[in-house]
Formats: structure tokens, C-alpha cells, sequence
């Protein structure tokens, strides 16, 4: 009973420190965090030099097999606002933030996603604190969403109202940024629904490595074939790479991706063995590291969009 | 009739080899560590090391990534890292053995868990986060002409070497004293023969990964303890079945779409449970119904 009190005291006691030091914060950059690299780039454009983000998960790094470290948990800790994806993608997030001690709100980018896909079939996202995976069920929601740039526009328009309502004084900056680059985010979409129209419809079948691109395939018109198994820690099934190999030497694939996130050997093996030219690399659920050719999410996406089209249009690969 | 069964099992046991040329090169791999496999496993389990195996596929990971900080994700870099680690780690815990009262056991579980913790730090510190662990766990499936050569060619050497050593070394199994005592060096035969199961374990990681490797190389030998006496026709019935496991696990894992690493291992530890109930040797059968087997014999 005795420690009840003493922690709602604590609590109290934690407020009022809270109530007096904001003021001082609010002059300097929000200390923000963000889940994985895409959601950071997308935070820090619409909150420009008002916040600073750091990202968990880093570049060129697989969140579905992330091993929080200390330093995580202090960076949760030390922030005022965390941003999440959500639909299942973090498995590991709640335990960390349990861990860290935050208080805060947790902002779930991906709220306004209307209607999310389903995953076809098993797609393992990782509990990682453990090391083990967690095996979503068959019906899980797809977390990819941002492989759609229309929930890209959703995503910065939760966060705009996330960011005014943390720092409402600048919510007029966060207004104007959003707008600009949801502007942005429309003129690539334009410009890659334009670009895909060029590949004839039964050209459009590629393989990939791993199921994350489900949201591009519905909103672009572009059929995946995901190499089953390769997502995190199990390998495919010899049944699954002659269904891949048969799938291309019957002439209905046009091109195979590699993912700079992901192990690219059997992929490989099985352009090899079929024939097919291996289209590039595509960047699925991280950046690349800044100064790099895909260390944007716009850049990524266009890159990908680039990639794509190219492998099926069966020009060489860049 | 007997024609249609004809084409009915080549259908399920030739044609994705003769089809498939990922299928082929799956085969091959499997075959050579399954051969180099039995007689390694067979004279662990005769010098009561049977677990050695298991701490050296641990032992790797600090050679595999330092091999991976200074040259990428290169396979033969990453190889040769993790064939240099786990041989230090091997030869430095057998000397130990040799120079102090701690038993093999004991020193095997204190140098691999230094070398695993090791491991996970310089992972843990590097640059790139891409999940080094996965490319740990080969795939069977992903194996290129390099791998190929590199996994022929350690299965060879292992074979020849020990049939160079072959005799002190059963001999230093049975009898340590004697061997000394006719000038045989026994501790230079266990360090050479460490170096092979390193060698052969390393080779196997390209194609089954550092857990399923350790399940071909023991449970073929395991297995073949419940059927002959002998050492010699123990390692060629344990190399047999390691082969066998290879390409029966390949053909489960095409009909049946299931993944070929474990398929393989879980074949062979099908094979051991059957020679542990079904065996000739000291098997279930023989100690629970002695009797009547006195009978037929």
C-alpha cells in the first residue's frame, strides 16, 4: 500500500519536473524517435529543425530480426514522442519501451492506412529482444504500407498532427512542410503509375526476396512472386525454388530482385540456374546510409520504381 | 506393371536431379560431407566427444565475422575466418586438456563460450547489422561452384588425412599408453585430428549451417555403433548413411516443400532410432528380449 502511494508521489513528483523543464526543451530541437529508418526521413521532413530524430532500427538493417541494445532503451527513454509503424512490423517494441520507462505516446504512423492488405502467407516479423521469430498466423495484416506512396500521405499527415499537438507552437511549420512534401509524394506517384504504364501488362511479374511489396503490387498493378522462407532465419524448400525456377522458365517472370536487407545467394542460384537476369536490388523495410543513393524514402522509392521497371522492360541491369 | 514402377520411381527419385541443376549441386555437397562426416563422427563417439562437435559449430562466429568486417560478405574470407577461429578455439582446448587435470569436456565448454560471446560482440559492434547469423545457416540450395569446390575439396583432404593417421589414432583412442610407449606422438595425432573435424564441420556449414552440420556429423555415427564392431566398418556404414540422409533430406524437402537442412538431419536421426530400436549390437531389441534372440541364434 505504502509503495502504491510512494509511486504515485514519485509520478506526481515526475510531472511537476516535466511541467517545469518543458519550457526550457521547447527552445531546442523535441528529442524524437523513430522505429525504423523509412519512418524517421518521413518525420524529420515534416519536422524539420523544430525536432531531432533518431531512428532504432538503422540503415541497410533488418528490423524483423532487431536486437535492442541498452543504448535503445535510454533513447527511448530520453524522448518525448516515439513513432511507431504499427500493423505488427515492431515485435519488439513494446517490451523495449516497457524497459525504457516511457511514459510518452507512441504514434502509430500508419493509423490512417484505409482498409490494410493481408499477408498471403506465413511472413515471420521477430520478437528480436529474444532472437527468436514470431510467426504471424495466416490473416495477419501486411506492414509494408509505405511501399504505397497514398499511405505515404497518410503517414505524414498523422505525423503533422502528432508533431502540432507536441509542439503546438509550431504547428503552422509542420502544416506548411507536410504540404510540401505530400506534394512531392503525389508527383512521384504521378510520375511511377506513368512509368509502369510503359511495361506491357504481361511483363509486369518479377520475384522478389521476401513478402514486402504487397502494397506496390496493388497500387502499381505489378505481380510479386515472393521467394517463400527467405524473410528471416529459415531457408526455402528445394519444392519452393523449382515452383520459382518453373515459374520463370515458363516465361511468365521477367525479371528477379535482390533486397539489400536480405541473404541474395539462393536468389542467385536459382537467375542462374533459370536463366533469368537478376534485375538489381530493391530496398524494402530500411535505407541505405546517408550520402548513399537510397538514403531517402522518396529516393528509395524512386530508385526502386526505377529498378523495377527497368528488369522488366528487359533492359540490363544498373 | 513392373514398367509403371519403373517410371514411378524415377519420377520420385531421379528426375529433380535430372531436372533441376540446384537439385545436382545439392546432391554432390551432400554426398562429400556426408562421406567425411561418418568416419569423423565415428572416432569422436569413440573418444566420448561426441559433443565437441557441437561446441566447435559455435566456435565459429568470431573468425566468420571478423571475416565479414574487414572483407564483406565474401564466402571464402568468411570461411577461412571461421575455419581459423574454430581451429584455435579446437587446439587450444585439447592443449589445455593435455597440460592441466581439466577434462576435455570441461575445457571444450569454457573456450567455446568465450569464442561465442566473442562472436555476438563483434557482430553486435559492427557496422552493418545485416543478419550475419542467416548467412551462418548455409542453404543447400544457394550452393555455387565455389562452395562446391571448397566442400569437395576439405572433404578429400579429411579423408586422406586420416587414412595417413588413421592407425595411431585408433590406437591412441584404445590404448594412449602403448602408443607411447612404442614412440607413437598421440598428442600430435589428436591435434591433427581436431584440425580435420574443424576442417570438415567448416566445409559443412557452407551447405547445412552451423546447427544442422553438427546433426550430419553425429547421428550417421551414432547410429552405426547399434550395427558393427568393428571401427573401420562402423565409419563406412556411418559414412553410408550420412550420404543416404544428404539425398533422401533433399528428395523430402522437394515432394514434400519443407526445408532440405533439417529434412536432412531429421532423416538421419530417423536412422539412428531405427538402428537404436531395430539394431544387431546392444540395440533396444537385444537388451529388452535377450532371451529370445538366444533362441534363433
Amino acid at each position: 500500500m505504502l509503495n502504491v502511494v510512494n509511486a504515485r508521489l514519485q509520478k506526481l513528483f515526475l510531472g511537476i519536473v516535466f511541467c517545469l523543464v518543458t519550457p526550457v526543451l521547447a527552445a531546442q530541437p523535441l528529442p524524437v524517435v523513430a522505429s525504423f529508418s523509412i519512418l524517421a526521413d518521413m518525420v524529420r521532413e515534416v519536422g524539420g529543425p523544430h525536432i531531432e530524430v533518431t531512428s532504432l532500427v538503422g540503415p541497410n538493417t533488418d528490423s524483423h530480426v532487431f536486437n535492442p541494445t541498452p543504448a535503445d532503451a535510454k533513447r527511448i527513454a530520453s524522448a518525448r514522442l516515439v513513432f511507431v509503424n504499427g500493423l505488427g512490423f515492431e515485435g519488439w517494441l513494446d517490451r523495449l519501451v516497457k524497459a525504457s520507462g516511457y511514459r510518452g505516446p507512441i504514434v502509430i504512423a500508419s493509423k490512417g492506412v484505409k482498409s490494410p492488405l493481408q499477408l498471403k502467407d506465413d511472413h515471420h516479423h521477430a520478437g528480436a529482444s529474444k532472437g527468436h521469430g514470431h510467426q504471424h498466423s495466416h490473416g495477419a495484416p501486411d506492414p509494408h504500407a509505405w511501399q504505397n506512396l497514398a499511405n505515404a500521405e497518410r503517414y505524414v499527415e498523422t505525423i503533422r498532427i502528432a508533431l502540432a499537438a507536441a509542439l503546438p507552437a509550431h504547428s503552422a511549420v509542420f502544416e506548411q512542410r507536410a504540404a510540401d512534401y505530400n506534394k512531392r509524394i503525389r508527383a512521384l506517384d504521378q510520375a511511377t503509375k506513368a512509368q509502369i504504364a510503359t511495361v506491357p501488362v504481361e511483363r509486369r511479374r518479377v520475384i522478389t526476396s521476401h513478402d514486402a511489396f504487397g502494397y506496390f503490387a496493388a497500387a502499381y498493378g505489378v505481380t510479386f512472386y515472393p521467394l517463400q522462407g527467405l524473410a528471416t532465419g529459415s531457408e526455402p524448400t528445394a519444392a519452393e525454388v523449382v515452383r520459382v525456377i518453373d515459374l520463370i522458365k515458363k516465361n511468365k517472370v521477367t525479371a528477379i530482385f535482390t533486397e539489400n536487407i536480405s541473404d541474395p545467394r539462393v536468389l542467385e542460384r536459382i537467375a542462374k540456374d533459370s536463366g533469368a537476369k537478376v534485375g538489381g536490388r530493391l530496398y524494402a523495410d530500411a535505407l541505405t546510409e546517408p550520402g548513399t543513393a537510397a538514403d531517402t524514402y522518396l529516393k528509395m522509392f524512386e530508385l526502386n520504381v526505377a529498378t523495377i521497371v527497368q528488369g522488366m522492360s528487359g533492359k540490363a541491369s544498373p | 506393371m513392373v514398367f509403371d514402377w519403373f517410371v514411378l520411381a524415377y519420377a520420385w527419385f531421379f528426375q529433380p536431379f535430372v531436372e533441376y541443376d540446384f537439385m545436382r549441386r545439392a546432391l554432390v555437397a551432400c554426398l562429400a560431407i556426408g562421406l567425411a562426416c561418418g568416419p569423423i563422427g565415428t572416432i569422436l563417439v569413440l573418444r566420448r566427444m561426441s559433443l565437441a562437435g557441437d561446441a566447435i559449430a559455435h566456435a565459429v562466429l568470431p573468425g566468420a565475422a571478423v571475416g565479414f568486417i574487414f572483407f564483406g560478405l565474401s564466402l571464402p574470407a568468411m570461411t577461412i575466418g571461421s575455419f581459423v577461429a574454430a581451429a584455435l578455439m579446437a587446439l587450444l582446448a585439447a592443449a589445455v586438456t593435455r597440460w592441466t587435470a581439466q577434462k576435455e569436456d570441461a575445457s571444450f565448454a569454457s573456450f567455446y563460450l568465450i569464442t561465442l560471446a566473442l562472436g555476438v560482440m563483434l557482430i553486435a559492434t559492427s557496422d552493418s547489422k545485416v543478419d550475419l547469423l542467416h548467412f551462418l545457416f548455409g542453404s543447400v540450395l544457394a550452393i555455387d561452384g565455389e562452395s562446391l569446390l571448397l566442400i569437395g575439396g576439405a572433404s578429400s583432404l579429411t579423408l586422406l588425412g586420416l587414412a595417413v593417421i588413421w592407425r595411431p589414432l585408433i590406437v591412441e583412442c584404445f590404448d594412449p599408453v602403448f602408443l607411447r610407449s612404442v614412440g607413437g606422438r598421440g598428442g600430435l595425432v589428436h591435434q591433427l585430428f581436431m584440425l580435420m573435424v574443424v576442417l570438415t564441420l567448416v566445409s559443412a556449414f557452407q551447405a547445412l549451417g552451423t546447427l544442422m552440420a553438427v546433426g550430419l556429423l553425429m547421428l550417421p555415427a551414432t547410429a552405426a555403433r547399434f550395427w558393427c564392431a568393428g571401427v573401420v566398418a562402423r565409419a563406412l556404414l556411418a559414412a553410408g548413411f550420412g550420404a543416404l540422409s544428404g539425398a533422401a533430406g533433399l528428395l523430402i524437402s522437394y515432394h514434400a516443400n519443407v526445408p532440405p537442412g533439417p529434412a536432412i538431419v531429421l532423416f538421419a536421426g530417423g536412422l539412428y532410432l531405427l538402428s537404436l530400436c531395430l539394431g544387431v549390437r546392444e540395440s533396444l531389441r537385444l537388451v529388452w528380449f535377450p532371451a529370445h534372440q538366444h533362441k534363433e541364434a
